[in-house]
C-alpha cells in the first residue's frame, strides 16, 4: 500500500512536469490553432539561457524573470519572421516549419552547450516538506508554479481586453479584423506567451531530469498525450491531463504490464479515451457546417 | 670458394637484403606515399548525438599527428560521416566510404545496431572494421568475422566482474536491476545473469526504461519496494544520475553498482549529488577526467593540453574525449606496426598483434593485448569505490572471463 | 458545395489538346527508360542510394493518398514501414521464403493493420488524429523489442538478411538487380495509385477531404472510404518497408524511430501535397539532403537540414511538384506568345 501511494505521488510529480509543457502547447493552440512540435526544444533553449545567466552570477529569480522576458520576445520574433510566411499555407507546411525549428534548436544547443548533462538549481528548499520521502520540495513547488501559471492565464484570457482580443483572433480572424483587432499581432503575442510558459516549464523540469539538449523530447511526447486526454483547447484540461498521464504511466509500469511496454499501453489507453471523447475529456466539441 | 663464387654469393646476399626493402612497400586502396584514408560513421545528429564528440576527438588527434608529420610521412585523413544512429543510413554511408572514397579501413564506427548492419558487407568485401565503438560482446569473433574487431572491454566482461564481486562479498544479496531497454542494457543484464550462473536467482527484480522516458523515478520506487539490498544500474549518464539521486532521496540504501559508461564524477555523480553517490561501486579502464586523483598526473595534463590546443570546443568533463583520444592512439600504434606494408590484410594482422601496449590515459596496469584468436583488445578492469570525493581503486586489475 | 468537386488538385488539371498528352506520354516513357538505364551508368553505391529513393517514393505515394488526397494527417507511417520490413525479414530469415514472395504478404499485413487502425481513427479529426498516429510511431520500436516476440523479431539485435542474387544467371550486380526489381514494383504501384486517384474513388477521397458532410450527402460512404484509404496507404508503405529491408539487408528497432515518420511527412510536403510526381521529389529530398547537410557542418548537421527545410517550404509553397508545374506553365505561356493570355495565377 505504501508503495502504491508512493507511485501515485511520484506520478503526480512527473505529471506536473508534463502539465507545464502541455500548458504551453495549449497556449499556442488557443491562439493560433497549431500544435507546435518545437515547443519542447524552445523551452530547452530558454532553460540554457537561464543556466548561462545563473552561472554568470545572477540571482535565481532575476534569471527566472529575465529568461521569461527574453523567451517572450523570442517567441514574438519567431512568429513574425519564421511563421509569418506560412501563415496562410496548408497545415502540413506549418508542421514542416515546426519540424525544422525543432531540429535547428536541438542541433544548435548541442553545438553550443555540448551533450553532457548539467545541473539546474531549484529555488525550493533541498529538504523535502514535512520530512516526507515521497515527493521533494522542488516537485511540490513545480506543481504549485504550474497551477499559478494556469490561474494567471485563465484570468488573462477571461478578464482582460487583450485576452479577449486574442481569443477572438484565434476563433474568427475575419470578424476580428472587422472590429479592429490586429490579428497578426495577436498571433505573435500568442507565440510569445507560449514561449514564456514553455520557458517556465523548462526551468521547472530541468532540476528534476537534468539539463541537456534532448531533455524535452521525452517530455514533449507525454505533454502531447496530456493535451490529448484533457482536450487541446482547454488549459485546465491539459493540466489535469498531465497529472492523469503521469499517474497512469506509473501505475501501468508498476502493476499492470511492466516497464517494457508501459509507454505503449499508456498510449493505447489514451486512444481509448479519445474514442469515447474524441476531443479529449474537456475539449470543445466542434460542429462542422457545409 | 673462389673470387667469382664470393662475388656471386655477395651479390645474392645483397639482393636478398634489398628485395624485402622494396617489397615491404605494399599498399591497398586508400594509401599513397603521403596519405592513409580512414572512414567511419558517427551519430552527429539524432538521438545518440551525445557520442558525436568521440568522432570529433579522433579527428582532432589525427590533426595533431599530421601536424607532427604523420606516420612514416603519411598523413591520416579521417572521413567521418553522420549516420544519425540509423542503420539504413549507416549502410549507405559505409558503402560510400568503401566504394567511392576508397578508404583503407572502417575505424570506430559507433553503435551496436549500426555496426551489425554493415558487418557482413565489410567482411565480404574484406575491409577491416576495426575498433568498433561499442562494447557489445559479439565483436570478438575472428572465426566468423575475421575483419571485425572491438576495442573497449565488453559489457559482458564488465558484468561478470561485478557478478563475481557480489558473490564474494555479499553472497546472500537480493539484487535489483535497472537497465536501458536496448542492446546495450540487455547485454549487461544477460551477462550479469550469466556471471551469477546458478545463483542468478539472486536477482529479485529487473526493470527497464526507454531513452525517450523523461525520468526513471517510478522504476526506483518499484525497485525499492522489491526489498532488494543490491542495486545494479546499467544506464546512460543522465538516467544513472537520476537513479542515484532518487535512490538516496527515497531513503533506500542498497549496495549500488553502476556500469562504467556512467561513472564519471563530473557528468554523473556531481549532478546526482556527491554525498548521495558515496559507497558506489564501479569499474575503470580509462582515467576519468573529472576524478581529482588524476589532476596532477602527467598523462592527464598532456590530455588537457591537447584538448585545449586541438579540440577547444570539446568538453573537458566528457569521458568520450578521453575515449576518442585513446582509441586514436591505438590506431596510430597499429599503423606504426604496419610500417610500409599498408594492406588491409596487414592492418588486421597488426591489429591482432598488439602486445602489452600501454597508453597514457589507460589505467595503470591496463594493457592492450590481441592475438589471431583474441579480438578483444581491452579486457581488463579495476574495481573502485566512491568515497564521496573520488574513486578509490581497490583489488587487482581483473579480467572478466 | 460543388466547389469541392470543381477544384481538383493541380495534378489533375487537364491540358488542352491530345498532342500535349501524347507529348507527356513520350516524356514519361523517356523518364522510365532513363530510370532503367541509371544503374548501369553509376557506381554500385549510387545504385544503392537511388534504390532507397525508389523505396521512399513508394512510401510517400502511399502517405500522399491518405494525407494529401484524403486529408487524414498521419505522423505514424514509419510504423507501417516497420511492419512491412519485419514481415519480410521474418519470413526470409525464419521461414526461408524467397524475397519476392514476402512483398505481397508485407503489403497485405499492412493493409489489414492500416484498415484496423483506420477504424478507431475515424472518430478523430485533425490534430487529434495526427497525434494518435504519432503515438503509433512512438510505440512501434518498443513493440518490436518486446520479449515475447523476440524469437521471431530478434529483439534488440534485429535480423540480418542476405542480399538476393540476380535471377536467370543475369550478369548484373545484386545492387543493379534489386534496383530494377524495386523500379518494377514502383511502376506497378504508381500505376495503381494513379488509377485509384484519377477516377471515381479519387474524387470521393478529395470530396471527403474538402467537404466531408457534403460528400456524405452525395452518397459517399465516408467511413468506409476513410478506413479503406488508411488500409491502402498502409499497403503501399508496407510494400516499401519490405523492399527497404531487403535493400538494407537488416532490420532493427532503431531503424524505425518516430523520426522516420516525421521524415516521411516532411517528404510529402517538400515533394508536393496531393501530387503523384511529388513522391519522387520528396524521396530525393529525404535521401540526399541530410548527406548534404553533413557535408557542410559536422558540428550541427541537423541545423543545416532545418534551414534547408525552411527554404524549401518558403520558396516552393506547393512543393517541388508545384514548382515544376509552375515553371512548365510559364514556359508554355512564353512559347504561346501574345495570342494566349495568361490564364490563372499558379496557386
Amino acid at each position: 500500500m505504501e508503495a502504491f501511494l508512493h507511485q501515485v505521488l511520484s506520478g503526480l510529480a512527473t505529471g506536473g512536469v508534463y502539465a507545464s509543457l502541455a500548458l504551453a502547447l495549449v497556449m499556442i493552440y488557443q491562439s493560433t490553432n497549431h500544435i507546435n512540435f518545437a515547443q519542447g526544444e524552445m523551452a530547452m533553449f530558454s532553460t540554457y539561457l537561464a543556466w548561462n545567466m545563473i552561472n554568470a552570477g545572477l540571482p535565481y529569480w532575476g534569471a527566472f524573470a529575465l529568461t521569461i522576458a527574453i523567451s517572450f520576445v523570442a517567441g514574438v520574433v519567431i512568429e513574425r519572421v519564421i511563421i509569418r510566411p506560412v501563415e496562410n499555407a496548408p497545415v502540413l507546411s506549418v508542421v514542416t516549419v515546426f519540424v525544422a525549428l525543432l531540429v535547428i534548436f536541438n542541433s544548435i544547443a548541442g553545438w553550443i552547450y555540448t551533450y553532457t548533462i548539467k545541473t539546474f538549481p531549484s529555488p525550493f528548499p533541498e529538504q523535502p516538506l514535512f520530512g516526507n520521502r515521497y515527493i521533494s520540495s522542488h516537485e511540490l513547488g513545480a506543481i504549485g508554479v504550474t497551477l499559478t501559471v494556469l490561474v494567471l492565464l485563465y484570468v488573462f484570457f477571461r478578464f482582460t481586453p487583450l485576452g479577449l482580443a486574442m481569443r477572438a483572433a484565434a476563433q474568427n480572424a475575419t470578424s476580428s479584423r472587422l472590429v479592429g483587432i490586429r490579428v497578426g499581432w495577436m498571433l505573435a503575442l500568442g507565440w510569445g506567451l507560449a514561449a514564456a510558459v514553455g520557458a517556465v516549464a523548462g526551468m521547472l523540469v530541468a532540476p528534476i531530469i537534468y539539463l541537456e539538449p534532448n531533455m524535452m523530447s521525452g517530455v514533449l511526447l507525454y505533454a502531447f498525450a496530456a493535451a490529448l486526454v484533457g482536450g487541446i483547447d482547454n488549459p485546465f484540461g491539459a493540466v489535469f491531463g498531465g497529472f492523469i498521464v503521469g499517474i497512469l504511466e506509473n501505475l501501468i509500469g508498476a502493476y499492470v504490464i511492466g516497464t517494457e511496454l508501459k509507454l505503449t499501453v499508456a498510449l493505447v489507453l489514451i486512444i481509448c479515451v479519445l474514442l469515447v471523447k474524441p476531443t479529449g475529456l474537456f475539449g470543445k466539441v466542434f460542429a462542422t457546417r457545409v | 670458394m673462389n673470387a667469382r663464387g664470393m662475388l656471386a654469393t655477395g651479390l645474392i646476399a645483397l639482393l636478398l637484403t634489398a628485395i624485402p626493402a622494396v617489397a615491404q612497400k605494399k599498399y591497398d586502396v586508400g594509401v599513397t606515399d603521403t596519405e592513409i584514408k580512414v572512414g567511419q560513421t558517427m551519430p552527429y545528429s539524432g538521438p545518440a548525438s551525445a557520442y558525436g564528440t568521440i568522432g570529433r576527438a579522433e579527428a582532432a588527434y589525427f590533426q595533431m599527428i599530421n601536424d607532427q608529420g604523420g606516420i612514416n610521412g603519411r598523413k591520416i585523413t579521417l572521413i567521418s560521416l553522420d549516420d544519425g544512429y540509423s542503420p539504413p543510413k549507416t549502410v549507405e554511408q559505409i558503402r560510400r566510404l568503401v566504394e567511392q572514397d576508397q578508404v583503407l579501413m572502417i575505424y570506430q564506427s559507433l553503435g551496436t545496431p549500426t555496426n551489425t548492419a554493415i558487418q557482413r558487407y565489410l567482411n565480404a568485401q574484406k575491409v577491416p572494421q576495426v575498433f568498433v565503438a561499442t562494447g557489445a560482446t559479439k565483436w570478438g569473433d575472428p572465426t566468423n568475422f575475421p575483419w571485425t574487431m572491438g576495442w573497449q572491454p565488453s559489457y559482458h566482461a564488465e558484468s561478470v566482474i561485478y557478478a563475481k564481486y557480489v558473490m564474494q562479498n555479499k553472497p546472500e544479496a537480493k539484487i535489483a536491476v535497472l537497465y536501458q531497454n536496448d542492446d546495450y542494457g540487455k547485454d549487461y543484464l544477460n551477462s550479469l545473469r550469466a556471471g551469477l550462473g546458478a545463483k542468478a536467482k539472486m536477482i529479485v527484480k529487473e526493470l527497464s526504461y526507454e531513452t525517450s522516458d523523461p525520468s526513471v523515478e517510478s522504476q526506483i520506487v518499484t525497485l525499492q519496494a522489491s526489498g532488494a539490498d543490491t542495486f545494479f544500474i546499467f544506464a546512460t549518464p543522465k538516467f544513472a544520475a537520476q537513479a542515484i539521486r532518487k535512490t538516496y532521496d527515497v531513503g533506500w540504501r542498497p549496495l549500488q553498482i553502476v556500469n562504467n559508461v556512467s561513472n564519471s564524477v563530473g557528468t554523473v555523480l556531481q549532478p546526482a549529488g556527491l554525498e548521495k553517490a558515496e559507497g558506489l561501486i564501479s569499474s575503470f579502464y580509462l582515467k576519468e577526467p573529472t576524478d581529482p586523483q588524476w589532476s596532477k598526473d602527467k598523462a592527464f595534463k598532456d590530455w588537457v593540453e591537447w584538448m585545449k590546443k586541438y579540440y577547444s570546443q570539446g568538453d573537458l568533463a566528457d569521458l568520450g574525449n578521453v575515449y576518442g583520444y585513446t582509441v586514436a592512439q591505438t590506431l596510430v600504434q597499429v599503423l606504426q606496426q604496419c610500417g610500409d606494408d599498408l594492406t588491409r590484410e596487414n592492418i588486421m594482422r597488426q591489429a591482432a598483434n598488439l602486445k602489452n601496449v600501454e597508453l597514457p590515459m589507460l589505467l595503470p596496469g591496463v594493457k592492450l593485448n590481441t592475438s589471431a584468436t583474441d579480438f578483444y583488445p581491452l579486457e581488463q578492469l579495476q574495481l573502485a569505490r566512491f568515497d564521496g570525493k573520488r574513486w578509490v581503486l581497490f583489488g587487482e586489475v581483473l579480467t572478466g572471463h | 458545395m460543388n466547389d469541392a468537386l470543381a477544384t481538383p488538385p493541380l495534378s489533375m488539371t487537364r491540358y488542352a489538346g491530345l498532342s500535349l498528352r501524347a507529348w507527356k506520354m513520350v516524356g514519361l516513357i523517356a523518364l522510365v527508360l532513363g530510370a532503367i538505364a541509371l544503374p548501369f551508368t553509376v557506381s554500385n553505391y549510387r545504385v544503392f542510394q537511388f534504390n532507397m529513393v525508389l523505396v521512399y517514393a513508394i512510401v510517400l505515394l502511399g502517405l500522399n493518398i491518405l494525407t494529401g488526397y484524403n486529408g487524414q494527417i498521419s505522423l505514424g507511417h514509419g510504423a507501417f514501414y516497420a511492419i512491412g520490413a519485419y514481415v519480410a525479414a521474418v519470413l526470409m530469415d525464419r521461414a526461408g521464403w524467397p524475397y519476392w514472395a514476402t512483398i505481397p504478404v508485407a503489403g497485405l499485413a499492412c493493409f489489414v493493420s492500416g484498415f484496423l487502425f483506420g477504424l478507431p481513427a475515424l472518430r478523430l479529426r485533425g490534430h487529434y488524429l495526427a497525434l494518435a498516429t504519432f503515438a503509433l510511431a512512438v510505440a512501434m520500436p518498443q513493440l518490436l523489442k518486446y520479449k515475447h516476440i523476440e524469437q521471431w523479431t530478434g529483439g534488440v539485435q534485429g535480423i540480418v538478411i542476405i542480399k538476393p542474387d540476380p535471377p536467370f544467371g543475369w550478369k548484373i550486380t545484386p545492387d543493379q538487380w534489386l534496383y530494377l526489381f524495386t523500379l518494377a514494383i514502383l511502376i506497378v504501384m504508381f500505376i495503381l495509385g494513379w488509377n485509384l486517384l484519377r477516377g471515381r474513388i479519387g474524387r470521393a477521397l478529395i470530396a471527403i477531404r474538402d467537404h466531408p458532410i457534403a460528400a456524405e450527402a452525395m452518397g459517399v460512404n465516408s467511413a468506409l472510404y476513410k478506413s479503406l484509404t488508411f488500409g491502402v496507404s498502409a499497403l503501399f508503405t508496407g510494400v516499401a518497408g519490405a523492399l527497404g529491408a531487403i535493400v538494407v539487408q537488416f532490420v532493427a528497432p532503431d531503424s524505425f524511430t518516430a523520426g522516420l515518420s516525421i521524415n516521411f511527412l516532411v517528404g510529402i510536403v517538400v515533394g508536393g501535397i496531393a501530387s503523384i510526381s511529388g513522391a519522387v521529389y520528396g524521396a530525393l529530398f529525404i535521401q540526399f539532403v541530410p548527406n548534404f547537410a553533413d557535408q557542410i557542418s559536422k558540428a550541427a548537421p541537423w541545423a543545416i537540414y532545418g534551414v534547408f527545410l525552411l527554404l524549401f517550404v518558403y520558396l516552393m509553397p506547393t512543393g517541388v511538384a508545384g514548382f515544376v508545374r509552375w515553371v512548365y506553365q510559364r514556359l508554355r505561356r512564353a512559347r504561346g506568345g501574345t495570342d494566349q493570355p495568361a490564364v490563372a495565377k499558379p496557386s
